[in-house]
């Protein structure tokens, strides 16, 4: 008795009892430290992955409850002329948005990737795009785009070209925000190609060099295979990012004119918080999420057999 | 002199049959600097456009052609935008949200990282591959549930965390999958020894974490707090279905909603866009190296 007081209290190493042994197993600690983290994430990401599927079999608002319709979502989905409009719209972006930023990147990194005057300037200017949000990059843009008194339709009155009615045009509008959003991530796609250019060694390309090879031939034989790690990465980031573009259409054009910038992700925030036909928007939910697991999966295939692995 | 000391050169090669090609005259700087300089003026300018156009006055602004350099700098706009909408409350807000929001990522995702990295546990291939599969399910699917659950939290468990209250930004992103996988796979490469010689010591297992564990894992932990906050700092669509009060709302909902009510005004949002951006601007710039350097590593490890 006095004994065992003794040791508690001068906390001598000893026998643990039963409840010490619980407390310092792996499975009592295992359970003790993910429980916090895995029950947010249980609640607000796994749950809703399930239950947005229930709900896309049903047709639910806020206003008469829920009601099974069965396919009913899914048909409207196939039948929708907006759908199909805002699948094109989403396609068409995400094809010029992704080549043009890894195109953008690649340049300015290559150009950049030495020692030059004013480098840090450069440097700097482009990190600069990482810093501002999709929201400020949109204000400013639709003010350089103003189709009364936009500096680029000055631009354009200088070196003799008509001008343009920009967001405010069906047939332009999307190419706007295609320019927009290329300019706010060039800086990502700068950094990313910064850093594997920095992991191409420099004796492969003076051995290319004393094989005779120049410059250009050097780069697209030498070091572009070198970068196609870093240029699987960006296809595949930047087109999931694409495929879910929302906030430059939500602040420039809410989706017009005449529909011409409704895309998957905000013709599926309007179904689902303008509208609030959630089974619906749920639907349209799950048929995005199929279409990223469809070009994703194709650009790994794709990307496997082109790419280049040092190790 | 150049001039004519040059074909000399020239000549002398060509005489002694040099079979070096002739070099071709060298500019005195780089001829990268003709791609950097244009690409900059472009990656900056909007920077510059916004700021003279919020120094201007609105006939100034609206002038055609565009007045480049304002005649008298007015500071007004700035002080008509703050009168317009709180934009100290909004950077308050996202402040409060970022930091929060990184805080609880770390602390969470260490220890469950930790735990999915280091503890044998019933459920914990089962639980690994479940917070996997929640990464690769786009925010658009989760969104509709998660805004029903908030609204059903903040009604019967606790105001603060339901619709309409910042709480709200916060506890769905307390967490997040990427963290928790993106610790567990630096923990596992770290050498086991520590830990053990720790534990022989007779250390707990948490204070193995917190002692031995965390001081090796400070860069990545740098990393995912610089993502996170980025992400928690730029978020625009969660706030704009879970607020919709002007006091609980972060700067892009903040800035969005005054763009909505002031669409025409452009010195005037162009102030509030300029006061958005600045503190962003100077955290970015403290911190650059930390930024790139996360971003950097995203592209790498995703190679």
């Amino acid at each position: 008795m006095t004994a065992s007081v003794l040791r508690a209290g001068g906390r001598r190493p000893g026998r643990p009892t039963a409840m010490r042994r619980v407390l310092d197993s792996e499975q009592f600690n295992g359970w003790a430290f993910v429980t916090p983290g895995v029950a947010v994430i249980l609640l607000f990401g796994a749950a809703p992955i399930i239950w947005s599927a229930v709900l896309s079999f049903q047709k639910s608002s806020l206003v008469s409850g829920e009601t099974s319709t069965g396919l009913a979502n899914y048909r409207q989905l196939v039948h929708d002329p907006v759908v199909g409009e805002a699948i094109q719209h989403t396609l068409i972006y995400t094809a010029l948005f992704v080549p043009g930023t890894m195109l953008a990147g690649l340049l300015l990194a290559v150009a950049m990737n030495r020692k030059i005057r004013g480098i840090t300037i450069y440097r700097t200017a482009a990190y600069a795009t990482m810093a501002i949000s999709t929201i400020s990059e949109a204000i400013v843009f639709i003010w350089l785009f103003d189709p009364s008194y936009g500096i680029v339709n000055y631009a354009f009155s200088k070196v003799g070209l008509p001008q343009q009615q920009f967001l405010n045009s069906p047939s332009e509008a999307l190419y706007v925000i295609v320019a927009m959003t290329i300019w706010g991530w060039t800086g990502f796609a700068v950094v990313v190609y910064l850093a594997a250019l920095q992991g191409v060694p420099q004796s492969l390309l003076e051995a290319a060099a004393i094989d005779g090879a120049g410059p250009w031939r050097a780069f697209r034989k030498v070091t572009l295979p070198m970068l196609s790690p870093a240029s699987l990465f960006l296809a595949v980031w930047l087109t999931i990012n694409a495929l879910q573009l929302f906030d430059e259409v939500y602040l420039s054009t809410q989706g017009g004119p005449l529909n011409a910038t409704t895309v998957l992700v905000y013709y599926l925030y309007d179904q689902a918080f303008e509208q609030f036909n959630f089974g619906y928007a749920s639907a349209i939910a799950y048929f995005l999420f199929l279409v990223i697991l469809v070009i994703t999966a194709v650009q790994f295939w794709a990307g496997r057999r082109v790419t280049f692995y040092r190790s | 002199m150049t001039a004519t000391s040059a074909p000399v050169r020239g000549g002398q090669r060509a005489a002694n049959r040099d079979p070096i090609p002739r070099r071709r005259r060298r500019l005195p700087f780089s001829p990268w600097h003709f791609v950097l300089i244009p690409a900059t003026v472009i990656l900056l300018f909007p920077f510059l456009w916004l700021v003279v156009t919020s120094l201007e006055t609105e006939p100034e602004a609206l002038h055609f052609p565009p007045i480049l350099i304002p005649h008298a700098i007015r500071f007004a706009n700035y002080s008509d935008a703050l009168a317009a909408a709180p934009f100290a409350r909004f950077f308050i807000n996202s402040a409060v949200v970022a930091v929060t929001t990184v805080l609880c990522n770390l602390v969470l995702c260490t220890l469950a990282g930790y735990a999915f990295a280091r503890f044998r546990f019933l459920g914990r291939t089962a639980l690994f591959a479940v917070i996997m599969a929640t990464l690769m399910v786009p925010f658009q699917v989760t969104m509709i549930p998660q805004f029903i659950i908030t609204k059903w939290l903040g009604v019967h468990v606790l105001a603060g965390v339901g619709i309409n209250h910042i709480g709200a930004l916060i506890l769905p992103n307390a967490a997040t999958a990427f963290g928790i996988f993106f610790l567990r796979q630096f923990f596992r490469t770290l050498p086991v020894e520590y830990e053990e010689s720790a534990r022989v010591d007779g250390a707990s297992r948490l204070t193995v974490l917190i002692r031995i564990v965390v001081p090796l894992a400070t860069p990545c932990l740098a990393t995912l707090a610089a993502l996170t906050f980025l992400d928690s700092w730029n978020n625009f669509l969660w706030p704009l279905i879970a607020v919709t009060s002007t006091n609980e709302m972060t700067l892009p909902l903040g800035l969005a909603t005054f763009q909505g009510a002031h669409s025409t005004e452009w010195t005037l949002l162009m102030a509030g866009n300029v006061m958005s951006l600045v503190p962003m601007l100077i955290v970015f710039f403290i911190a650059q190296r930390y930024f790139v350097r996360s971003v950097a590593a995203t592209g790498l490890a995703g190679t």
